[in-house]
């Protein structure tokens, strides 16, 4: 629990700091939610367990770390928001935006953390429901406001689904705790349906294919820093919840969803990549690109082994500092340069910004799966899990789809390098918490891969 | 410290190098200090190789170790060389050390250029000390993707299209690589990810006969193995001179090394299920890849072309499955390695001057450049095997090698290969004639002048190594043919 009441503290800290600090305080609130969940990832760095509430939030070592990764993500969010909020159209309710980050935040903690349905279906709403209101940011810009629209509505109705699935769990084992579910649950017919309908709803968090509808929209009319926290963090997170419950949950129907499972991934990986390859907005060809990486993240869940949480943990670390990254570098160009974000406007980047053109390129090799960087590590652990679960034929579906987003990927470099062009945009310098950021991506990504403590650490911690 | 770790570590401290350069001239600095140190290393190692195996040393691999990388999946940074790796690793440094000079005057952004360069050697040093499959297939990867970048931006004609037709089809190569070592990990008990213990264990029929065809195609589209090799003439075509002769002079071999090292060694009854399959598709190479320089008229596609054929004999020398032919199969990668990029050197020299590459306005150069034309038909004397030079040593072993195979199909295919050789003398006789002898008929090219001492030097390395091979070819085959014994009798048995 200690987390979650820390998280609480900061929040009400900065909610009071907000209405205490005159305008404008940007500045100050900024430093001090960085700080704080600076202090929050120092307090939880050591992975705890523990129950609350009689069973209905249930904490294991795994839940802990990925609460203190999805905290590490946050931070760089934060960071990179630095320009974009410094505008003059958005500094004064710069408060509202670390409020409704942090909430969702906190909706997560006990999304992954939670040991009953209704505790974790609060904690999808919480992290459901201000998202909209930061997708919808900068209301008078037609399209954020459009995104916020189609965002909750989808939001709402990927609810509803979800919860018709949950009363059909209760309808049949006749309780919404996890560990007394597993012992009655057996593989009826009625219970497939459930399990069909959670599935669904949380399909539409991690933007599963055929549950992707909205993604593409909401990154592209979100503000920059919103949809790289909704591309990472909301995803990452969802994608743990759905592991951890497919596995503790229904683990006895385990035959069914896998089935399932592989068809969805093959589907999403390949309408994900062929998409991809027609956009030019990098934003929403990075909304594209997240789905890919969403049908590979659940690649390890084929696994249904220790092993395999391991790996899709490892994956969501790795997928947050290398997606950061490109979403950190598309925010600074954006903020500086007029809001443009057209890959064709990157044409011959590398003449006149070489630093953030490189940040760039080994954050999508990264994604890429291109060796040394950590990305190549990511993705053959989660072929490896995926592998040892026997299911070859979609691991070898997926691997000649690295071959399509390795295209993809290679466009964007191939105008920042190759591309001739006399008016590349001008020289610039981005804000020194961009830069600080962009550099703990760029740590992230070179070394994650290459140390193999961290993998080692989350086995471990997958195993206890 | 392993000597073999050097290998890795020194392209690593270039890289380092080259990123803190301030100028060219430190950049050629780093460069030229690098390659030599390389050079030196390779050669020191090859000599104590030789020196421990002559002192009665029987391990398969000498000069191991390994140290744990990633436990959970037995993934260890394991090294180790046998004859075969060493003798490829002094190709390797040859290759670097004569591709730096090949590219002395390389502009714009001499110092992202040797930075790509370096990082594609540190991938192919890596690829051939590893023991490890998780971290050959790593050093594979790292070789492939600066290839990008370097013909992207540095290349000519169609290079967009060449570059990423290359980067694809090559990635394509190594997602079914990436699925077969998968297979083999995990049809050998997922113990241990090091080739020298998992052929002790056995993995089942049915794995071998659905991963060997992966492995082996994987590394064959690397090999330029027939339908695959598409990617080889436009990539060889627009990559600048020192990128074609890395690629076709090393990189190429990875796939020929990754063949038998990986998908011959641990599946030999894969190879016998798909052996005759693979002997149809690089007998198509070898014959195919020759008639299609015949009708080229752009040096570069000539060479490309004529690499296919020798990169497919190389393959068809090692799908005999006889100790001559896979010596013979090594022997050719060592020779065409040194002659491709020889040629490639000459032809980026010559195309650096003339600016055209088309055999059809290029005459009489032998009187303009007496030493680069002297150089080419050198090269070109090596490429259709003439006696004292590299390649006759190696076609006559992988000739006489292959028809010891007494199986009707394997000589039939023998036999058509075997027509390759006089193909082989068709193209390379008409360039030589039609570019260097006769009169020059284009003035602007009267006033053209000849090497200056950066191209000598790569020149005269080549010559030297390809001329040392043909001439004293004994030392040589007999490191490979006590390296090829423990692949090939697995094999047979």
């Amino acid at each position: 629990m200690q987390a979650e009441i820390s998280l609480a503290i900061i929040l009400i800290v900065v909610l009071v700091a907000d209405l205490v600090l005159k305008e404008p305080n940007h500045r100050a609130l900024q430093t001090l939610s960085c700080g704080l969940l600076i202090v929050q990832m120092v307090l939880n760095i050591v992975p705890t367990s523990g129950e609350a509430f009689g069973g209905m939030y249930h904490s294991t070592p795994m839940a802990s770390v990925v609460k203190t990764i999805l905290t590490m993500g946050t931070l760089l969010v934060f960071m990179q928001a630095d320009t974009w909020l410094s505008r003059k159209d958005t500094r004064f309710k710069a408060g509202e935006f670390y409020l409704l980050t942090l909430s969702t935040l906190l909706g997560m903690y006990y999304m992954v953390s939670a040991g009953n349905f209704l505790l974790f279906y609060v904690g999808l709403e919480l992290a459901s429901i201000p998202m909209a209101c930061l997708v919808a940011f900068d209301k008078f810009r037609h399209h954020s406001a459009e995104a916020g629209a189609k965002f909750i509505l989808n939001a709402m109705f990927s609810s509803g689904l979800m919860l018709y699935g949950l009363s059909l769990i209760y309808g049949t084992c006749g309780t919404m705790y996890f560990d007394d579910i597993v012992t009655i649950i057996s593989g009826t017919p009625l219970q497939i349906m459930a399990m069909v309908f959670f599935f669904a709803g949380l399909g539409f968090k991690i933007s599963l294919v055929p549950f992707h509808m909205w993604t593409p929209d909401t990154y592209q009319g979100a503000p920059t820093a919103v949809s790289a926290y909704l591309s990472v963090i909301s995803k990452g997170a969802a994608a743990f919840a759905l592991m951890s419950i497919l596995l503790k949950v229904f683990a006895p129907m385990v035959a069914s969803w896998e089935v399932m499972l592989g068809i969805v991934i093959v589907i999403t990986i390949t309408i994900a990549n062929i998409f991809a390859l027609l956009q030019k907005d990098l934003k929403r060809f990075m909304a594209y690109s997240s789905i890919s990486q969403a049908g590979y993240i659940m690649l390890a869940v084929m696994g249904a082994s220790a092993q395999g949480m391991a790996s899709l943990v490892y994956y969501v670390v790795v997928y947050i500092v290398a997606n950061l990254a490109v979403f950190g570098v598309i925010n600074t160009i954006e903020q500086n340069n007029d809001g443009t974000v057209d890959r064709d406007s990157y044409n011959g980047l590398y003449k006149t910004n070489p630093k953030l053109t490189f940040v760039m390129t080994l954050a999508l090799f990264s994604l890429a799966g291109i060796p040394p960087f950590a990305g190549f590590f990511s993705k053959f652990f989660v072929f490896a899990s995926a592998f040892h679960g026997g299911h070859w034929l979609v691991v070898f579906l997926a691997l000649v789809n690295t071959i399509i987003s390795l295209f993809y990927y290679l466009l964007i470099v191939k105008a920042m390098y190759i591309t001739p062009n006399d008016n590349p945009l001008p020289t610039f310098k981005s804000s020194a918490l961009t830069r600080a950021s962009l550099f703990i991506c760029l740590l992230g990504v070179i070394l994650l891969g290459i140390c193999s403590s961290v993998y080692q650490v989350l086995t471990n911690t997958a195993l206890l | 410290m392993n000597i073999l770790s050097l290998f890795v570590l020194v392209p690593l401290l270039m890289l380092l190098g080259l990123w803190i350069a301030r100028n060219v001239n430190q950049v050629r600095g780093v460069m030229v200090a690098g390659s030599s140190i390389l050079l030196v290393l390779a050669a020191y190692l090859t000599v104590s190789y030789i020196g421990l195996r002559n002192g009665g040393a029987t391990d398969e691999m000498l000069f191991t170790d390994s140290i744990t990388w990633y436990a959970p999946l037995n993934i260890a940074y394991s090294v180790g060389v046998d004859g075969i790796s060493v003798v490829m690793l002094l190709l390797s440094s040859i290759i670097v050390f004569t591709g730096t000079f090949a590219s002395w005057k390389l502009k714009p952004m001499t110092k992202e250029y040797f930075l790509w360069f370096t990082l594609l050697s540190t991938g192919v040093f890596g690829f051939f000390i590893s023991t490890d499959l998780f971290t050959m297939f790593m050093f594979y990867e790292v070789a492939l993707i600066p290839m990008y970048l370097l013909i992207g931006v540095w290349g000519s004609g169609k290079k967009e299209y060449a570059a990423m037709k290359l980067t694809l089809m090559l990635m394509g190569g190594s997602a079914f690589l990436l699925i077969g070592i998968l297979g083999i990990y995990y049809g050998s008990g997922a113990e241990t990810m090091n080739i020298l213990e998992i052929v002790n264990k056995h993995i089942p029929t049915e794995y071998q006969r659905l991963f060997f065809p992966l492995v082996f195609l994987g590394f064959g589209v690397l090999g330029a193995l027939f339908p695959f090799h598409t990617w080889s003439p436009d990539g060889h075509a627009s990559a600048p001179t020192a990128v074609s002769m890395l690629h076709a002079g090393v990189l190429m071999k990875l796939g020929g090394y990754g063949c038998f090292r990986v998908a011959m060694y641990l599946m030999p009854t894969g190879a016998a299920i798909w052996g005759d399959f693979f002997l149809v598709l690089t007998t198509i190479s070898v014959v195919y890849g020759a008639f299609s320089a015949v009708v080229q008229t752009d040096l570069k596609y000539i060479n490309a072309y004529s690499s296919v054929s020798h990169c497919g004999l190389v393959l068809f020398a090692l799908l005999m499955m006889t100790r001559v032919s896979a010596t013979g199969a090594i022997l050719q990668m060592l020779s065409h390695g040194l002659m491709t990029a020889l040629f490639f050197a000459l032809i980026g020299m010559i195309y650096g001057r003339t600016h055209t590459r088309d055999i059809r306005q290029l005459s009489g150069l032998m009187k303009i450049m007496p030493f680069l034309a002297v150089g080419y038909v050198i090269a070109g004397l090596a490429n259709l095997g003439l006696p004292g030079l590299s390649g006759f040593i190696a076609e006559m072993t992988v000739f006489v090698g292959s028809f010891q195979n007494p199986d009707l199909f394997h000589r039939v295919c023998t036999i058509v290969a075997t027509m390759s050789i006089v193909i082989t003398a068709v193209y390379i006789l008409r360039v030589v004639g039609k570019i260097l002898y006769g009169t020059c008929k284009n003035p602007e090219h009267l006033k053209l002048t000849d090497a200056t001492w950066d191209e000598r030097l790569a020149v005269i390395c080549l010559i030297v190594a390809v001329a040392g091979l043909g001439l004293a070819p004994y030392w040589v085959s007999h490191v490979i043919s006590g390296s090829v014994e423990p692949i090939i009798s697995q094999l047979i048995h």
